[in-house]
């Protein structure tokens, strides 16, 4: 990393930029999830187990991997923060928890709504669903942690272990289908061995996951925004640009 | 046309599930725009 990049650490030169990128990663986000909703409704064939229950795997598996993600990143972002002292970081990690808890809630839902006719069952105490519902409280317990301290400072740092202790739970939803013996079916995509399904499928099931990158870097900046706006109220960079606009 | 939204009698499920998401993410962006 250069200096000039670190310059983007400060709330104030990071500001502007996050406004200009939030259009095109919106864009993005919905044109991706129009071809997403495409291919998986029009062009993916019928699953001759399932039948049309599984096209819930579409929404279902971007949402479960973007739960994952988001927490490894706000945890990084928490982490970052704690360790450089950095402003940004701490709002960064707020910014990203919200749109985590909606994609682990969506994940567990759908999910539901797909055990219901494939296994008879909306809910099991398996390792994969337990743990993904331990994924929820860490997210919604981050929030309400640091909503329930006034000092932003002290909240951040408060917030910050929180989420690092609670990082180890995402290796354990990860690898709960291979490590126990659930319900839950293994990893159908890997990184290690082609995907065990047909390629409409796995193309449409890609195209919602880049949907759902682009649609949580656009929420998570305009997030990050409000809260540097709530923040920095005070600030001489603020007051000048509100005297400018 | 009624074929496809009857998703092989797995309607309640299919919809259920893209309901509900498109539901939160609406709900999501509604918050963020306020």
């Amino acid at each position: 990393m250069t200096p000039e990049l670190f310059r983007f650490a400060a709330p104030q030169a990071f500001f502007p930029i996050a406004g200009k990128l939030i259009p095109w990663f919106s864009v993005l986000a919905g044109v991706l999830a129009l071809a997403g909703l495409y291919v998986a409704f029009f062009v993916a064939p019928t699953d001759h187990q399932q039948g049309e229950a599984y096209r819930i795997i579409f929404i279902h598996v971007p949402a479960a991997w973007m739960s994952m993600f988001l927490y490894v990143v706000m945890a990084g972002w928490a982490g970052l923060g704690l360790a450089l002292n950095t402003r940004l970081s701490g709002m960064m990690a707020s910014a990203l928890a919200p749109t985590g808890a909606m994609f682990t809630f969506v994940a567990l839902w759908s999910g539901a709504l797909w055990g219901k006719p494939t296994w008879g069952a909306y809910w099991v105490w398996d390792a994969r669903l337990t743990s993904e519902l331990l994924l929820l409280f860490l997210y919604l317990g981050f929030i309400a942690l640091k909503g329930a301290i006034p000092d932003p400072l002290r909240a951040d740092r408060a917030g910050a272990i929180l989420a690092l202790v609670g990082v180890v739970n995402v290796p354990i939803i990860y690898f709960s289908v291979q490590w126990w013996n659930t319900l839950h079916q293994g990893a159908s995509v890997s990184l290690t061995r082609a995907p065990s399904m047909a390629v409409p499928m796995l193309l449409g099931m890609l195209l919602m996951a880049l949907a759902a990158w682009m649609y949580s870097i656009a929420t998570a900046l305009a997030r990050v925004r409000a809260i540097i706006l709530e923040r920095e109220r005070d600030a001489e960079w603020l007051r000048l640009q509100r005297a400018a606009a | 046309m009624s074929e496809f939204f009857a998703m092989g009698g797995y309607a309640f499920y299919v919809w259920g599930s893209y309901g509900v998401a498109a539901l939160c993410i609406a709900l999501e962006i509604w918050s963020l725009r306020k």
